[in-house]
């Protein structure tokens, strides 16, 4: 295996992108609404597909509008469906996104018509890809350092995730856990709420944009979600959650140059291996957290077993309190 | 317009292909995503079928190293339905062991088991020569090259779920609606959870190559939720959502083959969610309509309540009489308006619609009678709520300051029966006194009438 320095521009892009995820996914969780990433991926399409028509053009600042501007409609959508026709959240989510995604299709094949625009290739960036495309240098000591453009995007955003959610964290934290409290200190949760999806439809559009949606989708839910194994601590779990997205789009990049190998392949996709990466991560906090892992919970409860078997063995002395 | 005749009434061999198999997939997910939709589990078809991707590339992969066609569609169909089920089994296992929710847990399975595919078919790409492009269409569907094969499958598993619904229908309801009851009845809780989501996964996997990833969540999703808003009994339900989930698919497939140019997967989402919309604002059991106008009715009903009320009042203390002896005579407008928080606008508005219920004589905006009927329907209406009033203070231990008149909301609902239960229980025959103190004058006043 072979490290470039191309290979240290993926990993720090997909630790940018992984914890500008990471932040608002832990919200997504608490609230139960992790499927929000992946809805909000498909159902940009239109927003795609309408700023292309528009525009007339490719150009990345329309499409990001486009998109954004629909990924924000995907929420508000999926809140109207489900409080006006007393919806599940999850089943709304669903309507929404595969409607828009239809809509979307529709409006694509239009405009395939007059020009290529291949759904896969606007939807899908490719996180190999992205330290060819630079910005600008910065020149350090000698060495002389290529700024690839995701890199500042990524990093915009996640720089803009983690303020936001300094500057509002009393907020978000008391109208994830209880919005009627949030309702009743003054709080405005509806506002919280539409926030956060705000938060969550730039970093996702802004991400799959750069780097590809699989990882976006992953490190929106998986972190946070291990990381909710781990403590009970909002900020903990804010911290840990950046953390283990951070470790994971090494690791996945790794994985992706070495384990194929194994099998006598030469390498394969770093994305998808940066998913999988952070999804052993789970698997192993899934096991072995200390307090709600598997793990853990076998022992105490052979640890209470095996306590009662010593109160029943010492018989009489023992009070017994009914 | 021959044309028209011809796609919708399947007289040619292609279309008709096409279109009755997406019918029978229409009305197999609509029925299985009934109970998926009760479960709150309605994104599980969007998590296994993201799942299916890593089982299509390992399968290519073994199917290559023995020497086969990469793509023959049995072994693809075997590939997808192991990782489906893998999927399906990590999300149990998630969320049954652990603290994290369905919702995280199908994201997590999704995202990662869909990166693994990700990365299966990098590493397939890589093979030399085993023409592997194309591949990843299996889960992206293409409905109007459909053969007959694929029609075959999709009714053998259509026929599946159906009969295994029907077998396991008072299991699955209750499962569905009250998962702690069945375990405490003994039933194996987790075996059934497990059959259900077996079929998912079957409808999952053959519809998936068949129409594609997004149809097939949309038609696990859309019809139940559509068909839920039509009626509240379940067995009405799944057949209303397997009509929606066939209706749409007969609407959507014969649109697009008169249509060529379009995306049939996509028109027959659009097809679904126009329906969805429709169920959404009309549906006869709970559809927004429906629901905001029994709100307005209600709010009407209970205003003008108020407003005989009022007037009923204000005649009792001007008269001064024994109650029962009333007559009916003209009150004026300003002395309703003193009484309660209207304001002339909706006090306007309220003897209006009294006046469509026949309750007013005559009205000249500074003087109000009310009719014969209005009179009866005043008295009847005071005394239900005094009762209940008086009922709230003695029998239900709620103090007379707390007995307001927006807090006992439910004196505008009482039926005869009750009526009557009360009458017996406080012993009373004629109009009470109110237990406010006549005429309001404010929170303490002196309780005149419960002199009980």
């Amino acid at each position: 295996m072979m490290w470039f320095s191309l290979d240290t521009w993926i990993v720090v892009i997909g630790a940018l992108c992984a914890v500008a995820c990471a932040l608002p996914g832990c919200f997504l969780v608490l609230r139960k609404m992790s499927m929000m990433g992946d809805a909000i991926s498909h159902a940009v399409l239109p927003g795609l597909a309408i700023a292309f028509l528009v525009t007339g053009s490719r150009s990345s600042i329309g499409m990001f509008v486009g998109a954004a501007v629909v990924g924000v409609l995907t929420a508000v959508f999926t809140q109207w469906i489900s409080s006006w026709g007393n919806v599940d959240k999850g089943a709304s989510m669903g309507i929404v996104f595969t409607s828009l995604f239809a809509l979307g299709l529709l409006l694509i094949v239009q405009a395939a018509d007059h020009v290529d625009l291949d759904p896969s290739c606007v939807l899908y960036g490719a996180i190999e890809l992205t330290p060819l495309d630079t910005v600008g240098t910065i020149t350090i000591g000698s060495t002389v350092l290529e700024i690839p453009r995701a890199f500042v995007v990524l990093g915009v955003v996640a720089l803009l995730n983690l303020l936001l959610i300094l500057f509002f964290f009393k907020e978000f934290r008391i109208s994830s856990f209880d919005p009627e409290l949030a309702d009743t200190v003054g709080i405005p949760s509806g506002f919280m709420h539409y926030l956060l999806m705000t938060m969550v439809a730039v970093t996702t559009v802004a991400s799959f944009e750069a780097v590809g949606s699989i990882i976006v989708i992953a490190m929106l839910v998986v972190p946070a979600a291990t990381a909710h194994l781990l403590t009970d601590r909002l900020g903990w779990m804010l911290f840990l959650s950046s953390i283990i997205g951070i470790v994971s789009a090494g690791l996945g990049h790794l994985m992706a140059l070495t384990v194929p190998g194994w099998f006598g392949f030469k390498d394969t996709n770093t994305s998808g291996m940066m998913a999988v990466a952070v999804g052993l991560i789970f698997f192993a906090a899934l096991v072995l957290s200390p307090r709600y892992g598997l793990l853990g919970k076998m022992l105490s409860v052979r640890r209470i077993e095996v306590d009662e078997a010593e109160v029943e063995s010492e018989g009489e002395e023992v009070p017994k309190v009914i | 317009m021959d044309t028209v005749w011809r796609v919708l009434f399947l007289l040619d061999y292609n279309t008709r292909l096409v279109v009755l198999s997406t019918v029978i997939l229409g009305v197999a997910s609509g029925l299985i995503g009934s109970f998926l939709l009760l479960r709150k589990r309605s994104l599980m078809g969007d998590a296994l079928s993201h799942a299916c991707l890593p089982g299509i590339g390992l399968a290519f992969i073994f199917m290559v190293m023995a020497g086969a066609s990469g793509k023959s569609l049995p072994g693809l169909l075997v590939g997808a339905s192991i990782t489906g089920l893998a999927g399906v089994g990590f999300v149990l296992l998630i969320r049954n062991l652990s603290r994290v929710k369905d919702d995280a847990a199908m994201g997590i399975v999704l995202s990662v088991f869909f990166g693994l595919g990700v990365a299966v078919l990098g590493m397939v790409q890589t093979i030399p020569d085993a023409s592997a492009a194309g591949l990843e269409t299996f889960i992206y569907g293409k409905t109007a090259s459909m053969v007959f094969n694929d029609f075959l499958l999709l009714a053998g598993v259509a026929f599946l779920v159906l009969v295994a619904s029907a077998i396991l229908m008072k299991e699955f309801t209750l499962l569905c609606f009250d998962e702690g009851f069945a375990r405490s009845l003994g039933w194996p809780v987790h075996r059934l959870d497990m059959i259900m989501l077996a079929l998912v996964s079957a409808v999952t996997v053959v519809g998936l190559q068949a129409v594609g990833l997004i149809l097939i969540i949309a038609f696990l999703i859309i019809p139940a939720a559509a068909a839920r808003f039509w009626t509240d009994d379940l067995r009405n339900m799944l057949i209303v959502a397997a009509a929606i989930g066939g209706v749409s698919g007969w609407l959507g497939a014969s649109t697009s083959a008169l249509l060529p140019g379009l995306p049939a997967g996509a028109i027959i989402v659009l097809v679904a969610a126009a329906i969805f919309l429709f169920s959404l604002l009309f549906g006869r059991a709970r559809g927004v309509v429906r629901r905001l106008s029994a709100q307005v009715r209600l709010r009407r009903k209970v205003g003008r309540q108020h407003l005989l009320r009022a007037v009923y009042e204000i005649l009792e203390r001007n008269q001064n009489k024994d109650p029962g002896v009333l007559s009916n005579e003209p009150v004026s407008f300003d002395e309703v308006l003193r009484l309660r928080t209207w304001t002339p606008v909706r006090l306007r508005r309220l003897i209006q619609s009294a006046n469509r219920e026949d309750h007013i004589d005559r009205f000249d905006g500074v003087n109000l009678r009310l009719s014969e009927s209005g009179f009866g329907e005043a008295a009847r209406t005071t005394r239900n709520h005094r009762l209940w009033e008086m009922f709230l203070i003695t029998h239900a231990d709620i103090a007379p300051s707390h007995v307001d008149r927006d807090a006992d909301s439910v004196e505008h609902v009482l039926s005869p029966d009750m009526v009557r239960e009360l009458e017996r229980k406080l012993d009373l025959r004629n109009i009470p006194l109110s237990p406010h103190g006549l005429g309001h004058v404010g929170v303490g006043a002196v309780d005149r009438g419960t002199g009980i």
